[in-house]
């Protein structure tokens, strides 16, 4: 099982949200956070205090999938995030040990 | 020069010929100039709230937005209280009062108008019930200390706000109101000094303290290292809206008639704003490339400030000019000084109200001169801009030093500031239990 973290642009939500539904992912958690790579921030002036923003709103979605599907999911948030230009984004996979959906006790595979 | 005494005006204002018989009709009450003072007293109470409490509002942070149009709604009550017990008296009575005698009364009103003796329904001011005229003063009295909070907003403790805005209204206001508008044998009306309706008293006495205030409170905490960003320049651009209106009954109000020079005051003052506000924007747009929405709301209201010592008295090509000298000049002191200097002027008090003060103050003198298209009597342009500039500063002085006593007692009685956690927490939440966004 894989836990897929990704950082989108957060007007890319339902697209991606739509994508990962068609590629058989039920379920996400999205949380709206702030930060930077390589798209830089701007700069903001009121009478003469220059004030950097340097952390830009983005969306963290999170989705826990079984190996057979990691593919399919990660092709669907990459299309569906992409715009071509910077900031679009970055998708982290990692290693999920164990997932236990909580009602039924059910576990891994189950639980997903 | 307001026209409120019939011999200072006749003598100062030619498109107010009043002959001694005019001067002697003027006792009986005019409808036309009741309906308007009434109306432009309504206008100038809007400035404050709440003109001042979004215009100020918008610019703090969101933790501090109650607390600013907390203080502009509280000045307005206690400044009301005060004016009724013993203000309006202090300001206007003439009791004791010779024309070219300096004396006591030269620079404070006597108190037998206390407790507003002898107003009744029928005893007139001019050609106003006098009541009217209380009142209409009284919203001038508001707004000036209201200016002030822009100076020490998001640090003030309320209830120190409170002791200095009563303490400042009684000793520096009301003396220099008095002085000014006090009529013959007031110390700077005798002077010859022109104040249609409050460049000196209203805007450099409160700018001024403004600076004081900022010196002696000290900077906000992180200033200028974090960022203090405005939170809602919507609210800003409202309540600047708000003062450009109201301030029609500030100074064609100033007038206190419905008559032409009402109507001019009304007209040179749209036109400096514009002016001001495109002078501020243009030099921003020239040296940072882009037009910027505090730009123009600051632009305007620093137009706003310089036209109210001439309004009765310039002509259009003479506002034109004071509006755009007095928006390119605020741009660089509300953008630049305050950061050269590192005073924390939260919100521009002294750069755009003292500044923009000033220079309306002594262009005054100029451009009521008629050979410069003004409607003074003034034959002489370079001695009436000596005689502004002896009011103006007299007026720094008088607000400076009395404003810094204040400001001191109080620090070291009630205590100036809320302690670190307190700013640190927002003022709302620290003072009033309150909070202004309760969104989710």
């Amino acid at each position: 099982m894989k836990w897929i973290t990704a950082i989108i642009k957060p007007f890319t939500l339902d697209d991606v949200r739509e994508a990962l539904a068609e590629a058989g992912v039920q379920g996400m958690t999205v949380t709206e956070v702030k930060g930077f790579g390589r798209q830089h921030g701007h700069t903001e002036l009121y009478r003469g205090a220059e004030y950097v923003v340097d952390f830009l709103p983005k969306l963290k979605i999170e989705v826990a999938v079984g190996d057979d599907r990691l593919d399919h999911a990660i092709e669907a948030i990459s299309t569906a995030a992409r715009t071509g230009r910077i900031g679009d984004g970055k998708i982290f996979v990692g290693t999920l040990d164990q997932v236990i959906r909580i009602r039924t006790q059910e576990l891994d595979a189950d639980a997903l | 020069m307001r026209s409120r005494y019939p011999l200072i005006a006749s003598a100062s204002l030619t498109i107010l010929p009043l002959s001694a018989a005019a001067q002697t009709a003027a006792a009986v009450l005019d409808h036309g100039d009741t309906a308007w003072m009434i109306v432009a007293s309504m206008l100038v109470l809007m400035m404050t709230i709440p003109g001042a409490a979004l215009f100020y509002g918008g610019m703090v942070r969101a933790k501090n937005l109650l607390s600013v149009m907390m203080q502009c709604f509280a000045i307005t009550t206690l400044v009301t209280a005060l004016w009724m017990l013993y203000g309006y008296s202090l300001a206007f009575s003439t009791e004791g009062m010779h024309a070219g005698v300096t004396n006591w009364h030269s620079f404070i009103g006597g108190l037998d108008r206390g407790m507003l003796a002898g107003l009744k329904p029928d005893t007139l001011y001019q050609t106003v019930p006098e009541s009217v005229f209380v009142m209409f003063q009284l919203t001038f009295a508001i707004i000036t200390p209201a200016l002030i909070i822009g100076a020490y907003a998001e640090r003030m403790k309320f209830s120190a706000m409170l002791w200095f805005s009563g303490l400042w209204l009684t000793l520096v206001y009301l003396p220099v109101a008095h002085m000014v508008w006090g009529g013959p044998g007031s110390l700077l009306g005798d002077l010859g000094v022109l104040d249609f309706a409050g460049g000196t008293v209203v805007h450099i006495n409160a700018g001024i303290a403004g600076l004081v205030a900022c010196l002696v409170i000290g900077k906000r905490r992180g200033w200028p290292q974090t960022h203090m960003p405005p939170h809602n320049l919507g609210y800003t651009v409202i309540g600047a809206s708000l003062l450009w209106l109201g301030w029609f009954g500030f100074n064609a109000g100033s007038a206190v008639a419905a008559n032409g020079s009402a109507g001019m005051a009304m007209l040179v003052t749209q036109i400096a704003t514009a002016a001001a506000a495109i002078g501020w924007v243009a030099v921003e747009w020239a040296i940072h490339r882009r037009a910027s929405v505090l730009g123009i709301a600051s632009g305007a209201v620093a137009g706003l400030v310089a036209i109210t010592p001439a309004a009765g008295t310039a002509g259009p090509a003479g506002a034109l000019l004071i509006g755009f000298i007095a928006g390119t000049v605020c741009f660089f002191t509300a953008t630049r000084l305050k950061h050269k200097l590192g005073y924390d002027d939260s919100l521009d008090v002294f750069g755009v109200h003292a500044i923009a003060g000033i220079i309306g103050a002594l262009l005054t003198g100029p451009f009521a001169a008629p050979k410069l298209g003004g409607f003074g009597t003034v034959t002489s342009p370079l001695l009436q801009l000596w005689i502004q500039a002896k009011g103006v500063g007299f007026t720094i002085a008088w607000s400076g030093v009395l404003s810094w006593g204040i400001l001191k007692l109080l620090d070291r009685t009630v205590g100036l500031r809320v302690d670190a956690d307190q700013e640190e927490m927002g003022l709302d939440i620290a003072e009033h239990e309150e909070r202004a966004y309760n969104l989710t």
